[in-house]
C-alpha cells in the first residue's frame, strides 16, 4: 500500500486474485447445483448407515464404568449386538433403561453416550442402571453423525461381520419398535 | 388495486431500472449533460412503481385474496391482521419484492441526498444501483412471481408457519435486508469511482455515511434475529452458527471493516484500492448470503422455497453482478494511485490492524460456512461444522480487537506516539486489571475470562477517550459540558458503538456460563437451578384463536422468597398440525429466568411435564450491546459534516487537512 510498491504487473496479479477466487467459488456452487438438479448431489443428505451396509468407521473412547470400541470390534463380533445411543440428558433415554436392563440378558448391548460429560454418563448409569457390555463416549457428537444418528436414544442391530441389519430411532421401550427389533434379531439368529 | 396492477408496476419499475442503467451511464461516458440528469427521476420513478406494487400485494393479503397462489400458500382468513401484513415478506417472493423496494429507495436516497455529488458520479452510482435492481426486478418477475393467480380460488388460504408468527420476526426482515441492501449504495459508489479511475479523500467522505447507515441496521436486523431465536425457538441459545446466521455476520464483518477503512481514505487518502475491494465484498456477501440461502445449497433451519432452478438463475445474477466488478476491479484498480506511506503507530496504523483482524474473522465464518458444501461436493463427505470451531477461531482473533479498539481513536494521525496515550489510559486499565480479577474469580475457560477482561478494557477506554476530548476534571465542570456540547457528535458515536460491542462481548462472555436443566416433574414439585428454587405450581389448557395451549404456572424463589411467577406454555396449532414453545422469560437486566414446558408424560391420573429451566447471566445485555452499537452508528450519522459538509473535490490531492 506504499507510493513505491509493487510493480504494475505485480499489482495487476494481485488485483486479480479476487476474480480468481470468486470465480473458483462460483463455478463450484455451479457444479452443486446443477447436481442437486441432477440428483447426484444433496447437501442436506446426512449419510444415515441404512441397514444392509457395514458399520461406519469409528472409534469411541472409554466411558465408565466400560470400555470403549471402534468399528474392528463390530467387525469381530461372532454374535450380535445392540448399539444404543443414549446422553444423560436425555429423558427418553432414561425411560428406556428398564427395558435395555431386560434386553441386557439375551443380547449383548454396547453403549455410546452422546454429547454427555462423562462424569453425568457415569453418574447417570449409577443410578439408572447400566445394561451396557462395553461403553464409550462420544462427547464431541462426531461418531453420531457418522453413524447419521438424528437424536437419542437411537439403537442399531449389528449382526456378526459388522453389518448393520436394524435401525431404530426411539426408544425401545415402546412395544412397535421392540417387536421390529425382535423380529430383526429372530432374522440375524435363523 | 389487483394483483395484476402489482404485476404491471413491477414490470414498469423493471424497465425504469433498465433505463436508469443505461441512460445514465452513456450520459456520464459522454459528458451529456441531459442524459445524466435523468438519473435521479428515473431512480423516483422506479420506486413509485415498486412502492405500488408492494401496496398491492399487502392490499391483497389484506384482503384475503386467495386467488393469488402466494397469499394462498402463506395466509389464512384467521391470521391476525399484523401478520397478514408482515406476512407478505415472510415468504420467498415476497420477500425479494421487498429486497427491490428497499434497492429502490436507497437509489432514491442517493438521488435525494446526493445533490452536491459531481453530476458524473451521481449518475453511475444511480446507473449501478439500477443495474442491480434491473436484476432482481427481472429475478421476481420470472422466476418468483408474487402476483401469480390460481384458479379456481379456494374458500381458505393454507395458513404461515406459526413460528413466525411473531412480532420480533415479522419487523426483522425489512431491519435486516435494510442493512444488506444498503451496501449496494459503497458497492455502486465503488464500482463508479473504478469506472472514473479516481478514489479520493472526497469519495471517502461521500461512502462512510451510507456504510455507517447500513452497518447499523444490519446490526439491528442480526441482533433482532438472534433475540427472536433465544425466545422463540426455547432452546435458551441466542446464536447457533447456522448457515443463514453467519450469512448476515459475514457482510457484518466485511461492512465493519469498510466503514473503517473508510476513514483513511477520507483523512490520509490510503487504503483506497482496499476500501474499493471491501466495498464490493460486502455487497457481494450480502448478496451470496441471502440468495444461496434461497438455492437451498446450504444446510439451515431457514427453509425458504428452496429450488435450484432458481439456484441458476440467482447464480447467474450473481455471477454478473459480483463477476463483472471484481473483473471491472482487476482492470481498473492496477491504476489507482496508491496512498502515502504510514507509520504502524498511527491512527491510521491501528485501523489497518483493525481491517486485518476483521477480515480474518469473515475468512474464518466464511471458511466454516462453505466448508461443509465444498467437502461434500469434492469428496463426497458430510460433515458438520459447530460452535467449537467457531469459538476457537474467533475468539482469539477478536480479544486483539478489543484490545487495539479501545486506545485507536486516541491515537493521532500519521506519526504517533504510544506512551502519552497509555499514560492517559491508566485508571482504564486499572478497570481492566480489576475486571480481569472478577472474571478469573467468577467465570471458568480462558476465552471467557479473556473476552470479558477485553470487554470491560473497550468500554473503559471508549469512556476515558470522550473524558479526554472534554478534559473532564482537569477543567472546571462546566467547561467540560461546553466542550461535550462542541464535540462532534461522531467522536461520541464511536465511542459508543465501540462501548456496545463491549457491552455485547460481556453478554457473550457471561453467556458461557449459563446454566441449564432439563427435567420431568409432577405438578408440585421443586427443582434447583442456580440457587433459584423452581417449582411447577400448576398445568392448565387454555384455548387460542387458532390453537390450543397448554400453560404451564413455575414459581420461582430465592431463600423462599417468590422472585417470580411464569408462565410457559406450549400450543398447538391445529390446522398446521404443528406446535410451538412460548418461553417466559423473567428479566432483572444482569439475568434472565427462562422457563419453557414441553411435553406431557405418564397417564391423566399421573402426568409429570418435561421443563426446561436456563439461568442467563448477562443475556440481555448482547442485543442491549447491539442496540448501542446501532445508536452510535446512527449518532454519528446525524452529525453535521457527515450530513451536509460533504466537501467538493479537492483539485488537488492532500488539500483536506488531516484532523
Amino acid at each position: 500500500m506504499s507510493a513505491e510498491g509493487p510493480s504494475l504487473a505485480r499489482r495487476r496479479v494481485m488485483m486479480a486474485l479476487p476474480l480468481a477466487g470468486a470465480g473458483v467459488v462460483g463455478a463450484a456452487f455451479w457444479g452443486m447445483l446443477s447436481g442437486m438438479q441432477k440428483g447426484s448431489f444433496n447437501p442436506h443428505d446426512i449419510n444415515a448407515p441404512s441397514t444392509g451396509r457395514p458399520v461406519p468407521d469409528f472409534a469411541v473412547t472409554d466411558q465408565t464404568p466400560g470400555v470403549g470400541f471402534s468399528s474392528h470390534d463390530l467387525q469381530a463380533i461372532t454374535t450380535p449386538v445392540l448399539i444404543n445411543f443414549f446422553a444423560s440428558w436425555c429423558i427418553p433415554c432414561i425411560a428406556e433403561m428398564p427395558q435395555l436392563l431386560k434386553l441386557r440378558d439375551r443380547l449383548p448391548i454396547w453403549g455410546i453416550a452422546y454429547k454427555d460429560k462423562p462424569d453425568n454418563a457415569a453418574g447417570f448409569l449409577r443410578h439408572a442402571g447400566n445394561p451396557y457390555a462395553r461403553i464409550g463416549s462420544d462427547f464431541e457428537g462426531r461418531v453420531a453423525i457418522d453413524w447419521g444418528v438424528s437424536g437419542v436414544p437411537e439403537s442399531f442391530l449389528i449382526a456378526p461381520g459388522g453389518k448393520i441389519v436394524w435401525h431404530g430411532a426411539a426408544g425401545l421401550n415402546n412395544d412397535e419398535v421392540q417387536n421390529a427389533l425382535d423380529a430383526a434379531l429372530g432374522q440375524t439368529k435363523r | 388495486m389487483s394483483p395484476e396492477l402489482g404485476h404491471f408496476a413491477l414490470a414498469l419499475a423493471c424497465a425504469f431500472a433498465f433505463a436508469q442503467t443505461i441512460l445514465p451511464l452513456i450520459g456520464a461516458q459522454r459528458r451529456d449533460r441531459r442524459l445524466m440528469t435523468m438519473a435521479p427521476g428515473l431512480a423516483l420513478g422506479q420506486v413509485i412503481a415498486l412502492g405500488a406494487s408492494f401496496l398491492c400485494l399487502i392490499d391483497a393479503a389484506i384482503s384475503d385474496d386467495f386467488s393469488v397462489a402466494n397469499i394462498l400458500e402463506n395466509s389464512a382468513v384467521t391470521k391476525p391482521l399484523l401478520y397478514k401484513i408482515t406476512g407478505v415478506w415472510g415468504n420467498h417472493e415476497g420477500s425479494i419484492l421487498l429486497w427491490a423496494l428497499i434497492l429502490g429507495l436507497c437509489g432514491a436516497a442517493v438521488a435525494a441526498f446526493g445533490r452536491n455529488l459531481p453530476a458524473a458520479l451521481r449518475a453511475r452510482v444511480l446507473a449501478v444501483l439500477g443495474g442491480v435492481a434491473a436484476g432482481f426486478e427481472l429475478f421476481c418477475l420470472t422466476t418468483s412471481d408474487p402476483f401469480d393467480r390460481v384458479w379456481p380460488a379456494p374458500l381458505d388460504g393454507q395458513g404461515m408457519n406459526p413460528l413466525l408468527q411473531d412480532p420480533g420476526l415479522a419487523f426483522h426482515p425489512p431491519i435486516l435486508y435494510t442493512g444488506y441492501v444498503g451496501f449496494a449504495v459503497p458497492f455502486a459508489f465503488a464500482i463508479a469511482a473504478l469506472i472514473e479511475g479516481r478514489v479520493d479523500a472526497a469519495w471517502g467522505r461521500w461512502v462512510r455515511p451510507w456504510a455507517v447507515a447500513a452497518w447499523a441496521f444490519l446490526t439491528c436486523g442480526i441482533a433482532l434475529g438472534s433475540w427472536w431465536s433465544y425466545y422463540v425457538l426455547g432452546w435458551g441459545g441466542y446464536w447457533f452458527w447456522d448457515p443463514v446466521e453467519n450469512a448476515s455476520l459475514i457482510p457484518w464483518l466485511s461492512g465493519t471493516a469498510l466503514m473503517h477503512s473508510a476513514i483513511v481514505v477520507e483523512k490520509r487518502e490510503a487504503l483506497k484500492i482496499w476500501t474499493v475491494l471491501l466495498a464490493i465484498a460486502t455487497f457481494s456477501f450480502s448478496l451470496s448470503g441471502t440468495f444461496l440461502v434461497r438455492s437451498g445449497i446450504l444446510n439451515s433451519v431457514h427453509a425458504f422455497a428452496n429450488d435450484p432452478a432458481r439456484g441458476i438463475f440467482i447464480l447467474g445474477l450473481l455471477g454478473l453482478v459480483i463477476g463483472g466488478s471484481l473483473a471491472l476491479f482487476a482492470w481498473r484498480a492496477p491504476s489507482l494511485t496508491a496512498g502515502g506511506l504510514f507509520s504502524p503507530v498511527s491512527r491510521e496504523g491501528l485501523l489497518v490492524l483493525n481491517n486485518i483482524l476483521l477480515c480474518s474473522i469473515c475468512a474464518v465464518v466464511l471458511t466454516g460456512t462453505m466448508y461443509p458444501p465444498f467437502m461434500s461436493l469434492l469428496f463426497g463427505k458430510t460433515i458438520s461444522v459447530g460452535k467449537p470451531f467457531f469459538d476457537a477461531a474467533t475468539i482469539p482473533l477478536a480479544i486483539p480487537l478489543f484490545a487495539f479498539m479501545g486506545f485507536g481513536p486516541m491515537l493521532p494521525w500519521k506519526r504517533a506516539q504510544m506512551w502519552p496515550v497509555l499514560r492517559r489510559l491508566w485508571i482504564a486499565a486499572l478497570a481492566t486489571l480489576l475486571a480481569f480479577a472478577v472474571a478469573t474469580w467468577s467465570l471458568s475457560g480462558v476465552l471467557p475470562i479473556l473476552c470479558a477482561t477485553g470487554a470491560v478494557w473497550v468500554i473503559a477506554t471508549s469512556a476515558t477517550d470522550i473524558a479526554n476530548r472534554v478534559a473532564l476534571f482537569r477543567i472546571p465542570l462546566g467547561q467540560s459540558f461546553n466542550r461535550a456540547r462542541f464535540l462532534p457528535r461522531a467522536a461520541f458515536g464511536a465511542a459508543l458503538a465501540h462501548a456496545g460491542v463491549g457491552v455485547s462481548a460481556l453478554g457473550l462472555a457471561a453467556m458461557s456460563q449459563a446454566q441449564h436443566k432439563i427435567v420431568e416433574v409432577p405438578v408440585g414439585q421443586t427443582e434447583s437451578l442456580a440457587g433459584y428454587d423452581w417449582t411447577l405450581a400448576g398445568v392448565k389448557t387454555e384455548p387460542g384463536p387458532n390453537y390450543t395451549a397448554l400453560v404451564g404456572t413455575i414459581e420461582v424463589r430465592r431463600n423462599g422468597h417468590l422472585v417470580t411467577v411464569m408462565h410457559p406454555s406450549k400450543r398447538s396449532f391445529n390446522a398446521q398440525n404443528q406446535t410451538t414453545t412460548e418461553v417466559s422469560i423473567h428479566t432483572n437486566g444482569f439475568s434472565d429466568l427462562y422457563g419453557v414446558i414441553g411435553d406431557k408424560h405418564g397417564d391423566d391420573a399421573h402426568p409429570t411435564y418435561v421443563l426446561r429451566l436456563h439461568y442467563n447471566p448477562l443475556a440481555p445485555w448482547m442485543w442491549l450491546g447491539a442496540l448501542i452499537m446501532a445508536f452510535g452508528g446512527a449518532l454519528s450519522l446525524s452529525d453535521r459534516r457527515m450530513r451536509v459538509g460533504a466537501p467538493r473535490r479537492a483539485p488537488a490531492p492532500n488539500a483536506v487537512a488531516a484532523e
